[in-house]
């Protein structure tokens, strides 16, 4: 019965049609849901940039901020500790801080600073490797994980270690640092 | 099970024969235990897949009420769990019924893993079985990291943020995709909510039907066993496997008895050592989530470890950490290539020589010793040499399996199934 007189070309012709058609439609029914896990109107906001008063950060400590929930680190670098940084460039990956994506221009130069300020040191406190927050170990004694450490991060995931400016011994760079030029605040 | 024929369900009362006359459950079900024909010589390898069936049914009964104090949020996660460890009549029972139970699970599929590969239970015709429960095992993976977020304890915060951020490797995609997973810029509120949702209910809906399809290709091809014999080879004059015996009663209560000993480790570790010294649980997990605070170590739970391991041993090349998240995710992918690496015309280790023997046992070595690394503090550089060695002995013994599985030696394989008479 069912198959009497059966116009194969339109039946094809109709399957071809009703997938293609329910195809775009089932496409353009999950952009709703895939957007639907995009970080929130709200959790944007709060991504926007935040102000830190650094007038009372004595030579050689670290501040930690917070921005978009990561923490933001400023150091103000004593002249023995720059001193230092040359030195190590022989085990860094990107001792010039080239890498464009971790840093703005400004800063890309060993000491990953603004030229107006070389002590400050401002940098999202994330481990490039996998998103851990490395450690300052701002001594320049031997450590358990370095013997001949001269001072600079340390992150307690992947073992990854940084010197003062940040730059990486074993994963890749530091991140993207803003500064602005009065020098005593800091956007990141 | 194909090939052998089935006694008719007989309805033992009027309202079974009434039922089954419109829904034919009753003979769907004694088809699958007193129709299920499995091979008598199961041995203690053979206790694991009902042993999960177990624990899963666990996860479930405990899950639902967990989720009745439980509020997920990234204020209130912490502040829930700990009121029903101290406050709720038997909430600390049920939560760590939970917990060592996502442990147990593991355990037990790790040592059905191994029953699998020793006696070549994923060779032909039961390659999609294999299949199956690889994508069993990877669900379970993923119901396990979202069910260790939940808590929001220090190891939930950043073993959440350094897992989510393997997929920031993925060239250009990777940065969006990563806050696409969170819903925030770091694990947060939102990210604690669509974990919830995923692991209470989307992957568990998953796992059940997963679990429906792996027991319904094993009962369409027949159980394996420690011989590797095919069963229905040798049939009596009814048809009948003679090497098989009906899985319900016989194997019902075999399991059963092996359930009974399973709960007792389990209650020994409910009752005594609910944290098993930090393994299970992690000490730093009682410890509320800090986003700005990294805890001394961070590793994932045990049953992670040796992934994570070769994460850790792999360096970076050409400035991108993507090639350990590979090898880790690679070191998976192997398992799931078995059924056709395997090359080898005999299934059972008992028929095999002393280079599949050789093998097997060097996986071993290398998932215990690379699960020992990586739960380890990693600062020894010696670590890194050997957890790099481990992972390519790991990735030899599957990349060379075509060729020792094929040159192996073999001893003839009975026709019969050894063990009984």
């Amino acid at each position: 019965m069912a198959n009497e007189g059966v116009n194969h070309g339109r039946r094809r012709f109709l399957t071809a049609t009703t997938a293609v058609v329910g195809g775009v439609g089932a496409i353009t029914a999950a952009v709703p849901f895939l957007k639907y896990w995009e970080p929130s109107a709200k959790a944007k906001l709060a991504g926007a940039p935040v102000t830190q008063d650094i007038s009372k950060l004595e030579m050689g400590q670290m501040l930690i901020t917070e921005w978009r929930g990561s923490p933001i680190f400023i150091v103000r670098r004593t002249k023995e500790q720059l001193a230092v940084l040359p030195s190590l460039d022989a085990l860094l990956r990107d001792p010039k801080s080239e890498n464009t994506a971790q840093q703005p221009a400004f800063a890309q130069n060993e000491f990953r600073s603004h030229k107006e300020h070389r002590e400050l040191l401002v940098l999202v406190g994330v481990c490039t490797h996998l998103g851990c927050s490395p450690k300052y170990v701002g001594e320049l004694t031997p450590e358990p994980f370095d013997p001949n450490w001269k001072g600079g991060f340390f992150c307690p995931c992947h073992k990854s270690r940084y010197d003062r400016t940040c730059r990486s011994a074993t994963c890749g760079t530091g991140r993207k640092i803003r500064l602005s030029s009065s020098g005593r605040t800091v956007r990141a | 099970m194909a090939g052998v024929p089935q006694t008719p369900y007989k309805p033992s009362n009027k309202v079974l024969a009434w039922v089954e006359d419109r829904l034919p459950i009753g003979s769907f079900l004694s088809s699958h235990t007193s129709g299920y024909y499995a091979p008598k010589n199961f041995n203690i390898w053979y206790y694991f897949g009902s042993l999960a069936l177990l624990v899963l049914v666990n996860q479930i009964l405990t899950g639902i009420f967990l989720t009745m104090n439980y509020k997920p949020g990234a204020a209130t996660a912490f502040d829930s769990v700990e009121f029903i460890m101290r406050d709720v009549d038997w909430g600390w029972l049920i939560r760590y019924m939970h917990e060592i139970g996502a442990s147990m699970f593991f355990i037990v599929v790790y040592l059905h893993m191994f029953r699998g590969l020793m006696y070549g239970s994923f060779k032909k015709p039961r390659e999609l079985v294999w299949i199956l429960g690889m994508l069993i095992y990877l669900t379970l993976m993923a119901e396990a990291f979202m069910g260790y977020v939940l808590p929001w304890g220090q190891m939930s915060f950043w073993g959440a943020k350094v897992i989510i951020s393997l997929f920031g490797t993925i060239p250009f995609i990777g940065d969006h995709l990563v806050q696409w997973i969170m819903g925030d810029y770091i694990p947060g509120d939102a990210t604690v909510n669509r974990f919830f949702a995923l692991h209470v209910i989307a992957l568990p809906l998953v796992l059940l039907l997963l679990v429906v399809l792996h027991l319904a290709a094993l009962h369409e091809v027949g159980s394996n066993n420690p011989d590797g014999v095919d069963i229905k080879a040798k049939k009596d004059a009814n048809g009948l496997p003679i090497d098989g015996i009906p899985f319900h009663p016989y194997y019902t209560v075999k399991d059963l008895f092996g359930a009974g000993f399973f709960l007792l480790i389990c209650a020994f570790f409910l009752f005594f050592e609910p944290t098993v010294g930090g393994i299970f649980l992690e000490h730093d997990n009682f410890i509320e989530a800090n986003r700005l605070v990294t805890p001394e170590h961070i590793k994932p739970v045990w049953y992670f470890t040796p992934y994570y391991a070769m994460l850790r041993v792999v360096p970076s090349y050409f400035g991108t950490a993507i090639w350990g998240v590979l090898v880790m995710f690679g070191a998976i992918v192997m398992l799931f290539l078995v059924p056709w690496l395997d090359k080898s015309p005999v299934k059972s280790i008992r028929y095999r020589g002393w280079m599949t023997r050789t093998a097997l046992a060097v996986l071993v070595v290398c998932f215990v010793w690379l699960a020992k690394i990586g739960s380890g503090p990693g600062t020894d550089p010696s670590e890194v040499i050997i957890g790099r060695l481990l992972t390519i002995l790991y990735y030899g013994v599957f990349v060379l399996m075509p060729i020792y599985s094929r040159i192996d030696a073999t001893k003839p394989v009975p026709d019969r199934v050894t063990t009984h008479d």
